[in-house]
């Protein structure tokens, strides 16, 4: 145990960094609990999908294609590609949990979704911020997830849609996130490139490859600027 | 559906799913990642946020057409601005959910 940190503070520390995670999960957790019940799928089973899967929109698409008769290898085709963006956020946090064991790695990929990714790296960036308290903001978004789509599938939704702007907590995190990772002239670049290309790229190809297309392309595209930035001797942060 | 073959459906999808989320995370961080590797991951959280939230903001959902007077893009922008200066998360998601209530 480190001085500078028990148990229960990681504890503590990282289930109120999770807190708008959970607040935006309950109402999209109750929605999929109800239409999981009008497609057939008891509380027990969308918690069980919660459990196994926990992957929110993979998760209402495979309620749709199940309740559509679709056949299970395409479903879990789609899942696949619906969360293979998944790849470049494990990626990066390979920088902050360098050297970590192997056994502890297994445990917190489990709990890797775009709102946790975005919570912590964003607090690793910052600093105090360590492992642990990473785990915790997983497993508190993951035990918030399962409970809400559980509660849905037993008593519907009890947030009706549009109360309190509920419906725009997630939107409004990814927002506050976003603003807290521009640490300097060539990020505000790349987020921008990002964004921008993320929408022309959805407007022109359906589908969900948009994400992390966008993602790679803007990334590699602020990386080159960068080093061009250097490499003339212009200051690139 | 019988529920053996909803189990095998689940194991099956919390495969492909748990996968891409272990193994980038295995491999890369048990070794000395090049330099090149180490900046260009660096920019990811930020492109990648950006590229989650721009479309959900100024793309209409069913249609999937563009629009920019949505709410949800219009009052992101003072959303924005709020958590820049006041480095403040719960603030600002507070604040994103009361003008999306008031405005919504």
């Amino acid at each position: 145990m480190r001085t500078s940190s028990t148990p229960d503070k990681s504890l503590r520390e990282g289930a109120s960094a999770a807190w708008p995670i959970c607040l935006g999960y309950f109402p999209i957790g109750m929605a999929l609990g109800v239409l999981a019940q009008q497609a057939g799928l008891g509380p027990v089973w969308i918690g069980l999908m919660s459990v196994l899967v926990f992957a929110g929109s993979a998760q209402f698409i495979a309620v749709a294609m199940i309740d559509g008769g679709a056949t299970a290898a395409s479903i879990i085709f789609t899942t696949f590609v619906v969360n293979f963006r998944h790849v470049l956020m494990s990626g990066a946090l390979a920088v902050p949990l360098r050297g970590v064991k192997r056994r502890f790695l297994l445990l917190f990929a489990y709990g890797i979704t775009d709102e946790s990714f975005a919570v912590n790296m964003t607090r690793f960036r910052q600093g105090h911020w360590d492992r642990w308290r990473a785990l915790v903001v997983h497993h508190t978004a993951n035990l918030t997830w399962i409970l809400a789509t559980i509660t849905g599938g037993v008593v519907g939704t009890l947030i009706p849609p549009g109360s309190f702007g509920i419906d725009y907590a997630l939107p409004a995190m990814f927002i506050a996130l976003l603003a807290l990772q521009l640490h300097g002239r060539i990020y505000l670049v790349t987020g921008t490139l990002a964004a921008v290309i993320a929408v022309v790229w959805k407007l022109l190809i359906p589908g969900d490859s948009y994400i992390v297309g966008a993602a790679v392309s803007a990334a590699t595209l602020g990386f080159l600027l960068r080093r061009r930035a250097f490499s003339t001797g212009k200051e690139g942060e | 559906m019988t529920f053996e073959n909803y189990l095998l459906l689940l194991l099956g999808m919390g495969s492909v799913t748990y996968l891409p989320r272990l193994l980038p995370l295995l491999f890369l961080s048990q070794r000395e990642l090049p330099r090149w590797l180490v900046d260009w991951l660096e920019l990811i959280p930020v492109a990648i946020l950006a590229a989650l939230l721009a479309p959900s903001l100024v793309i209409e959902g069913d249609s999937g057409r563009l629009d920019l007077l949505r709410t949800e893009f219009w009052i992101a922008i003072p959303t924005l601005l709020f958590a820049w200066k006041t480095r403040s998360l719960g603030g600002s998601v507070l604040l994103g959910m009361m003008l999306f209530w008031l405005f919504g």
